[in-house]
């Protein structure tokens, strides 16, 4: 079967099973692979982390159960195939949130642990790595293996944030955090420029629960880097629901829709939107979590050409510098994109590969035209320049020198994987592109 | 709305375990029976976390008829345990080898019809007179759209379903006499384990999405029903081809 990431920049032709069991999967990974096997959740990495082109994938939507749940201090067990949606659905009505999530619900536990996905609370709860409390490890030669910080740590340490490639998440134990509602006051303000902006969100990471800046990349010059700053905390009772259904994009939407005037408009009319003293709403916690989930297939309004998105962290020193450049080359560039999203990350995680830092991380889509890869070389040098890194859970577009520069744990991460997996039975396009494994021993 | 309990058997399978868990968001109970009581387990405790109703397993073979008697006994027991509950059945389990491997050994005939067809009326003869006797429930009982007509593809398989269909016509015209319905579904392509990698599949259906009409059905007392109901258009055009043309196809 054809699969691809969710930007459609990169497309696989895999070999793929959707084990329904643990026993079922754990016999797969015995099985022998001409060109590796992988996991892949629900896709919703942009590039090609989830992919094996030519080889097999092992498909984990449908180990999908719930093992164990302690209400006393919200510790779940659960198989990795589980989706935050399933999390919100099952305890948000009774009080329990997952610790952190990404801007999607349609992503499962064992991609968000692999990717060691960041919410919009990363200053205050840290990456989801930093949840876990253990792991059901199946290695690449098919044995189980329990991970904690504890029991085998640099083996722990290299499934967090490792993108797939130590084995198979099948179990993961984690504590869901306690809310007294499911909504969530949310404060939007103006930002008039990117100096404004990076103080008023250096701020907020010390106070708001919640908080996020949508950057309009179209503005130049003085508008340069404005944009609206949320900021959110758990309401103290819940908004009153109004049902929603969910839409979708039924088909690939040709290529010219999104052009740079239509962007502008959308961009612009975005900024409006919120008066000049900005104004506060009670939300659902799903609609302020994900609001592009409202829209499903959301991705085909690039067309089939797909896109990419860039999304890159600097540290907290270079941060201002860092952005204005990288803000200067996208609007110079006129690539076109809708609202990029700036928010800053509170620390480390705990993977040798884990993209968080302490700093201002910057995401962006670009639809796929030509010049663009060109436009991303160029913002992947200024992120370079100034200390950053690039998030792999979104990329397509980086080469392994400068991957290797960006993540300096790489050379601990290759040794585990030598250690666990010396015939490289676990691949994907993305190891191979960035040269993840680098030389035999 | 009154919640009742559903006996789901042969609750391993795909279209079975995406059932229990929307009868379950409904605020159902759930008795799971089926032969992996390990895997039932598993799934008995993914549906109490996420909907909080009660959930047991009881080992349940379909072929072994000898232990239905106490099968059926110990339905009736865990089902008086969830409460004074109406009582609703779920049948979907069948056993389908390749037409190949039942051509090598023609032992596998045996055992599909043992699976499909006379475990099931084995179980669901012994149920009746407890559903009658509760005067409510539904019954809700997967087909096949392979049993609307003998293929060469699968025709051991088909003419299991076939008995099973003219069966369930005759238990419907029997309980609905004591207001109990009964409901044949014939799916046609859903993404399970059993489709899973076949080729020439179409229009595929979620088992989530077949769980849900299942559900609807047997509120509605439905009596036969395909899924997705285009099928029976299909169903219609191939059961109508005569069989001089038919025995040269190989559809
Ligand atoms: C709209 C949208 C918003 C997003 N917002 C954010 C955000 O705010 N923050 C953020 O951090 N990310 C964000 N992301 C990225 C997304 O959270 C990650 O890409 C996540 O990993 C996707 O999960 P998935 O289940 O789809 O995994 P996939 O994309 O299918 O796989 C991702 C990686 O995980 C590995 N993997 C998956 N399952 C397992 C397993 N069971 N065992 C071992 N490895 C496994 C795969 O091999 C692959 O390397 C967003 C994505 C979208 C589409």
């Amino acid at each position: 079967m054809t699969l691809t990431g969710w930007g459609r920049t990169r497309r696989a032709e895999v070999d793929a099973c959707r084990p329904e069991r643990g026993q079922t999967a754990i016999g797969l990974l015995k099985g022998r692979y001409d060109r590796g096997i992988l996991a892949h959740g629900l896709g919703r990495s942009y590039g090609d982390a989830p992919l094996n082109d030519g080889g097999n994938i092992l498909l984990t939507e449908r180990l999908n159960r719930m093992v164990s749940f302690d209400p006393s201090d919200g510790t779940l067990v659960c198989e990795a195939g589980v989706t935050f949606d399933d999390l919100l659905t099952a305890f948000l009505p009774r009080g329990f949130l997952p610790p952190t999530s990404p801007g999607t619900a349609f992503a499962t536990i064992g991609g968000a642990i692999a990717n060691d996905v960041h919410g919009k609370n990363h200053d205050r709860v840290g990456s989801f790595g930093d949840h876990v409390l253990w792991l059901d490890l199946i290695l690449p030669t098919g044995e189980m293996a329990r991970v904690s910080p504890t029991e085998r740590p640099e083996l722990f340490a290299a499934t967090i944030g490792g993108v797939g490639l130590t084995g198979v998440i099948l179990h993961a134990c984690f504590r869901l955090r306690r809310v007294f509602s499911g909504s969530v006051d949310v404060r939007e303000r103006r930002m008039p420029d990117l100096d404004a902006f990076m103080a008023s969100l250096s701020e907020a990471r010390e106070t708001a629960g919640y908080s996020v800046g949508w950057i309009d990349g179209m503005a130049r010059g003085g508008d340069m880097g404005r944009g609206i700053l949320e900021t959110a905390e758990t309401a103290a009772t819940d908004a009153p629901a109004k049902p929603s259904k969910a839409r979708a994009v039924p088909i690939d939407l040709p290529g010219f829709t999104l052009n740079p005037l239509s962007i502008n408009l959308f961009n612009q009319a975005y900024y409006r939107r919120v008066s000049a003293e900005g104004r506060t709403r009670t939300m659902p916690i799903r609609q302020f979590l994900y609001p592009l989930d409202a829209i499903h297939h959301w991705n085909r309004i690039y067309g089939k050409r797909g896109f990419h998105q860039f999304q890159a962290v600097i540290p907290d020193a270079e941060a201002v510098a860092g952005m204005r450049k990288l803000l200067e080359a996208i609007s110079e560039a006129r690539a076109g994109s809708f609202l990029a999203v700036l928010k800053t990350l509170g620390g480390e995680g705990r993977g040798l590969l884990s993209f968080p830092t302490r700093g201002y991380t910057l995401a962006l889509d670009f639809p796929r035209r030509d010049g663009v890869e060109d436009l991303m070389a160029r913002l992947t040098a200024i992120a370079l320049d100034h200390g950053g890194r690039i998030y792999l859970a979104k990329d397509a577009v980086l080469d392994a020198a400068s991957f290797a520069r960006m993540y300096p744990k790489l050379g601990d991460f290759r040794h585990v994987l030598d250690g666990i997996d010396p015939d490289r039975r676990i691949q994907s396009d993305l190891s191979r592109r960035l040269d993840i494994r680098g030389v035999s021993p | 709305m009154t919640n009742s309990t559903w006996l789901v058997l042969g609750a391993s399978s795909s279209i079975a375990r995406a059932f229990a868990l929307e009868a379950a968001a409904q605020g159902d109970d759930v008795l799971l029976a089926g032969r992996d009581t390990a895997d039932l387990e598993r799934g008995a405790a993914d549906i109490r976390i996420r909907h909080d109703v009660q959930v047991e397993v009881i080992d349940f073979d379909a072929e072994v008829v000898d232990s239905h008697d106490a099968f059926v006994d110990a339905v009736t027991t865990r089902a008086a345990g969830f409460g004074d509950k109406p009582l609703n059945v779920f049948l979907a389990f069948g056993l389908m080898p390749d037409q190949s491997a039942i051509d090598a050994d023609p032992d596998q005939a045996q055992r599909a019809i043992m699976a499909t067809y006379a475990g099931a009326v084995s179980v669901l003869h012994r149920l009746a007179p407890i559903l009658e006797a509760r005067k409510s429930g539904h019954v809700v009982v997967l087909g096949s759209v392979a049993g609307d007509r003998g293929r060469i593809k699968n025709y051991v398989y088909g003419s299991a379903k076939a008995g099973l269909h003219a069966y369930l016509q005759g238990l419907r015209n029997r309980l609905f006499r004591s207001g109990v319905t009964v409901t044949t579904v014939k799916p046609g392509f859903i993404d399970t384990t059993m489709t899973w990698g076949m080729p020439g599949l179409f229009l595929v259906a979620s088992p989530r999405d077949c769980a849900r009409a299942c559900l609807r059905y047997a509120k509605k007392g439905a009596e036969i029903r395909y899924f997705p109901s285009f099928w029976w258009v299909i169903m219609t055009i191939i059961k109508n081809i005569p069989e001089p043309i038919f025995k040269r196809l190989s559809i």
